[in-house]
């Protein structure tokens, strides 16, 4: 669904020249909910806004349903961190969500059909009249999602949506995304910085190294199909899988992969699948 | 009902106070310049009858009114593409904040040299003083548009006109109203102006022809009505930006009372 080849961004502007990401090779099934993690300032932003068609790489290419991605696609949305200034403030919950559908040129009927279903699906029927600031943070995020999901995408990009709402609101945003995902069967790629919300949500959890970034580790999540906040942040594959996680980017972060871990070691030989690319030396 | 007679208070008594010391000031008033309050209120029905109203008051208005939008059209729409490309700032920059300097009122005797004396004139006079507050605000306003919106726009495929409609205009109406409110008293004041120079009617022209004629109180009595075209302009363009604007004074209030 999902192929980035050979992808690379340098920033070049006023004398320095910043190398981003280096080489980054992965595919993403359809119907696969994969999590990109890595250390902060690592290039996943670049990354997504590469495949999001909000940026044009340096060399590379990212291609959707196998076709070049040159600008931002029909088939894809994009939920930002930033909710409050991704969401139009001069615009109703219901505005905002229905905007992107007017560019689509989608019938009345079938707009207002998307907007309701959409905010139905993020429980947020109550709150179509009113305006994104009269809203929570958590629910500012929400409207964004149902956004997203009325613009019907092949593939939803999320860079890192949860980073700015508290805990307890962060962990009901993510069983909804989980819901959405398995109801909806969207392609979804979801950049975070939290390992344990990468291996909560993620059928695959992409860690990334420091930048210039290349893929360090693809790392398949052999957890359950149904998960819940309650049992299975405390079931000890998760634990096993957050810290291998967290070592890979520690190593990430040194700038080398860890040979053979002694706590590790049953986790890389039954789960690791190697990263396309090698690390850098 | 109570808060609402205690803001009545707040609002009416500054202005009823200056009113009563104006009275008892200018009360015994001899002074043929400086007219007692009492004579000046009396002349004013007599003065500002309705065909008054019609043959001054109301083409100094259209005048206004044409040279306004004028100014707000032509404002808002070169603002709009100078402040959407960097290369045109960068070209026009120096040029605006040169023509912004060159005070509005000088500009009357140049503009009559290619206008003549009529309305056009007068409306070019206020278009030209009014055009530069809101094409200098809307130039900041739409430089100023949030980098995450523009992204989210173009993620989502509004492009071209729908953006400029639904993102670019919007973001940028809190500014471009705060230009569009420094205009309207540059406006009136132009309007004055230009009918001071060459008119065969209007405010200006009227308030001008008592001074010459010596008729004082009649004199005082434009300068009363100015002041209250003034004021009723300006509440009404309170309203509009009130309801256009709802949304920012909301945002507004709901940041500043979570920070």
């Amino acid at each position: 669904m999902l192929d980035v080849r050979g992808l690379k961004k340098v920033y070049e502007g006023s004398g320095r020249r910043v190398e981003a990401v280096r080489d980054l090779t992965f595919t993403v099934d359809a119907g696969e909910l994969v999590c990109l993690v890595g250390p902060s300032g690592c290039g996943k932003t670049t990354l997504l806004r590469c495949m999001g068609g909000l940026l044009t790489p340096t060399s590379g290419e990212v291609l959707l349903g196998g076709r070049p991605v040159t600008g931002p696609p029909p088939g894809m949305a994009f939920v930002f961190q930033e909710y409050g200034r991704s969401l139009f403030p001069w615009m109703r919950v219901r505005d905002n969500v229905e905007l992107p559908l007017k560019q689509k040129k989608l019938s009345p009927s079938r707009r207002r059909e998307l907007v309701a279903d959409a905010l139905e699906s993020v429980g947020l029927t109550d709150a179509a009249g009113a305006y994104p600031w009269q809203l929570s943070g958590g629910m500012q995020q929400r409207v964004a999602i149902a956004r997203a999901l009325a613009y019907e995408p092949d593939v939803l990009l999320m860079d890192e949506p949860f980073a700015a709402v508290d805990a307890q609101t962060r962990a009901d945003l993510e069983d909804l995304v989980r819901g959405l995902w398995q109801q909806r069967g969207i392609t979804i790629l979801f950049v975070t910085h939290d390992i344990d919300e990468a291996v909560y949500l993620g059928e695959r959890v992409l860690i990334l190294s420091t930048s210039p970034t290349v893929v360090q580790e693809q790392l398949k999540v052999d957890l359950p199909a149904e998960r819940d906040q309650l049992h299975t942040r405390v079931a000890p594959r998760f634990a096993e899988l957050r810290t291998h996680v967290y070592e890979q980017i520690q190593a990430a972060k040194r700038g080398r992969v860890p040979g053979g871990l002694e706590e590790t070691k049953d986790v890389q030989d039954a789960q690791v699948v190697k990263a396309d690319t090698p690390p850098t030396p | 009902m109570k808060t609402l007679a205690l803001r009545l208070f707040f609002v009416l008594a500054l202005p009823l106070l200056l009113v009563i010391a104006w009275w008892f000031a200018s009360d015994s008033s001899t002074d043929v310049y400086w007219p007692p309050l009492r004579t000046i209120l009396t002349t004013f029905p007599d003065v500002w009858t309705g065909e008054r109203l019609r043959d001054d008051v109301l083409p100094s208005l259209l005048r206004l009114l044409a040279g306004y939008t004028a100014a707000a059209v032509v404002g808002v729409a070169l603002g709009t593409v100078i402040g959407s490309y960097r290369r045109v700032r960068a070209v026009c920059e120096p040029v605006l904040e040169f023509l912004r300097a060159v005070p509005p009122p000088v500009l009357v005797p140049v503009i009559m040299l290619f206008a003549g004396i009529g309305d056009t004139m007068k409306i070019a006079v206020i278009a030209s003083g009014c055009v530069w507050p809101i094409l200098l605000n809307t130039v900041e306003g739409v430089r100023a548009v949030d980098s995450v919106m523009s992204e989210t726009a173009r993620s989502y495929g509004i492009t071209g006109s729908a953006r400029l409609r639904h993102v670019v205009l919007r973001s940028a109406s809190p500014q471009i109203f705060a230009g569009l409110r420094q205009a309207l008293s540059i406006g009136i004041i132009l309007m004055v102006i230009s009918e001071m120079f060459a008119a065969s009617n209007g405010l200006g022209f009227t308030i001008v022809q008592f001074q010459r004629s010596f008729a004082i109180p009649d004199m005082w009595t434009g300068i009363l009505l100015l002041g209250l075209l003034g004021f009723i302009l300006s509440v009404l363009f309170r309203l509009l930006e009130r309801r256009a604007l709802g949304w920012y004074h909301g945002l507004r209030d709901t940041s500043r009372r979570s920070s």
